[in-house]
């Protein structure tokens, strides 16, 4: 469904004229089956939110490409209603001036024109999130971040689209909160099988939502393990961050 | 609505504000108010002092001074209005393209402010006359000229850092398009920021273009304007001085004014709902304009 292939995306460094570029990916390659949640877990500066927003079409990859169904995703109507994600700062998440509202209902006014169900749909979707549908009226800063990010999940949902990134979508939260949210994630991944893309670097929380965990390091894949077999993963990296995990 | 609310609580931005409009309404229908015509000559009215048919007095031409103060409200403040709102539009075109589409867009119009913001902004304004000839509509020409690129350079700067906001990115990856995600998210963030520089910036230019009346190379004789009244009552400096105190004050209120509402604009535009990131920017802004005034 989602296919990966050969990424590869360098930063210029330095000044105007400066000729070095920073290599942040290195030929990434790989794909995401319908419905399946695949985690993506590195190190900070590893180029995790590089590859997120490669794969959502917001920058362009030097070479490779992302394909939605065979479909380039550089193109707006390939991820028009198919495409959406969630980041990881609940802040600046939500224009300040919109209502939760008028951002849920952004993405769904951009595919199509009518409007007659559209209250009853934001209702349903802050049911679905655990909110109350009184919070449709307020404002980002009136939300706690548990709260606001749980309307970027519901306006991450709200076209029921085939694949989210999130982005450190949980890292942000209180641990009880994430636990929450990640509880909420499967649900929703069940109820709408949507495939997701968890980007994260916490092993815990990837091993507890993720079929499939991609061990990433310097912009490179280190090594694919399924979720269940976490245990005896084979690369010095891989193991060295689930021996941190346990001793802590 | 909300920015409204906000100014009309601060008092000296309200009144500048008040002060601004009805200036600008009294300029606009300078006939219904002028007690005279501004151009008619009567010398045996020379230097007169101020009376009941003639409020603030004769000028050497035995002209109204009242009524050459209220036409001069036309060159003075409208046309540096108009000035100011076409080098405005051209900067936010550019610097939205270059803000927002950044890569090679941003590089070329960036590098072209840079040339011209590279010639210092009188001597330009001085050259343009120079090869144009002396007149309002050239020196409004010099001024678009000029400043179109600092407001692409502060404009690009705003729209740079609300287009790195997650919810831009949101929306870029939901497919919506980008003339969308400019109108309803950009926009109306950046707004404020236009309105507040647009408002520091008209005090310069009206300081400007009185400068260059005083010098000559601005609106030609007989038409009354601001500067020029000073550059006329500049001979009769120690005899009657009463000559230059109008149009001097009204230069000195009226730059005041934009400059207070500047300011209170600056606080009414700023809800809490900012992140401290921009105060940061806002600092830059100040500083650009501080330094723009000073050069
Ligand atoms: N727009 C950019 N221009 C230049 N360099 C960039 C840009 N974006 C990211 N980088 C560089 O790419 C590298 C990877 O950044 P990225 O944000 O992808 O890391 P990450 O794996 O998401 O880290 P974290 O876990 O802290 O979020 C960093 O070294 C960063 O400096
Ligand atoms: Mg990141």
């Amino acid at each position: 469904m989602l296919k990966v292939e050969g990424i590869v995306k360098s930063y210029k460094t330095g000044g105007f004229f400066a000729k070095e570029r920073q290599n942040i990916l290195r030929n990434i390659s790989f794909e995401c089956g319908s419905g399946e949640c695949l985690g993506i877990i590195g190190e900070s500066g590893s180029g995790k939110s590089t590859l997120g927003r490669l794969v959502l079409g917001i920058e362009k990859p030097d070479r490779g490409t992302v394909r939605l169904n065979g479909e380039n995703v550089l193109h707006r109507t390939v991820r028009l209603g198919h495409l959406s994600a969630v980041f990881q700062d609940y802040t600046s998440s939500i224009n300040p001036y919109f209502t939760v509202e008028e951002a849920i209902l952004e993405p769904i006014t951009a595919q199509r024109k009518s409007r007659a169900e559209d209250r009853s749909k934001v209702e349903l979707l802050l049911n679905q999130v655990g909110l109350n549908p009184s919070y449709m009226s307020k404002h980002a800063h009136e939300l706690s971040g548990g709260e606001a990010q749980r309307v970027c999940i519901a306006r991450a949902i709200s076209t029921e689209p085939e694949c989210i990134v999130l982005d450190e979508a949980v890292s942000s939260l209180d641990v009880s909160v994430q636990i929450q949210v990640l509880k909420l994630l499967k649900e929703l991944k069940e109820l709408y099988n949507m495939s997701y893309i968890f980007i994260t670097h916490d092993l815990q929380a990837a091993a507890y939502i993720c079929d499939r965990i991609i061990i990433f390091r310097d912009g490179q894949i280190e090594e694919t393990v399924e979720a269940q077999r976490l245990k005896d993963v084979q690369s010095p990296y891989a193991r060295k961050l689930l021996n941190s995990l346990i001793t802590f | 609505m909300r920015i409204v609310h906000n100014l009309s609580k601060d008092k000296l931005a309200s009144l500048s504000l008040i002060i601004a409009v009805a200036i600008i309404l009294v300029g606009i229908c300078a006939p219904v108010f002028a007690p005279h015509d501004p151009n008619e000559v009567n010398m045996k009215l020379r230097y007169a002092g101020p009376s009941w048919e003639y409020l603030l007095g004769n000028d050497h031409l035995g002209r109204s001074v009242l009524s050459r103060l209220i036409y001069g409200i036309r060159p003075s403040m409208l046309w540096v209005l108009v000035a100011l709102g076409i080098s405005v539009g051209i900067g936010s075109v550019a610097g939205f393209i270059a803000g927002y589409f950044k890569g090679k867009a941003d590089t070329v119009i960036m590098r072209l402010c840079d040339v011209m913001l590279s010639f210092p902004g009188y001597v330009m304004t001085l050259a343009v006359v120079g090869i144009l000839g002396a007149g309002l509509t050239n020196i409004m020409i010099a001024f678009v000229v000029m400043k179109w690129a600092w407001f692409a350079r502060v404009i690009r700067t705003s729209v740079m850092q609300y287009s790195e906001m997650d919810y831009v990115k949101f929306a870029q990856a939901c497919g919506i398009s980008h003339f969308k995600i400019i109108t309803k998210h950009i926009i109306p963030v950046t707004l404020s920021d236009i309105a507040v520089i647009a408002s520091g910036s008209m005090c310069s230019m009206i300081l400007q273009i009185s400068g260059l009346s005083f010098l000559g190379l601005g609106i030609q004789a007989p038409n009354a304007e601001w500067g020029m009244m000073l550059n006329e009552a500049r001979g009769v400096m120690f005899t009657r001085p009463e000559l230059m105190l109008a149009p001097g004050l009204a230069i000195v209120i009226v730059v005041s004014a934009f400059n207070f509402l500047a300011d209170g604009l600056q606080v009414a535009l700023d809800p809490q709902l900012r992140t401290s990131s921009k105060k940061l920017r806002t600092n830059e802004v100040e500083k650009s304009t501080y330094e723009y005034a000073g050069g």
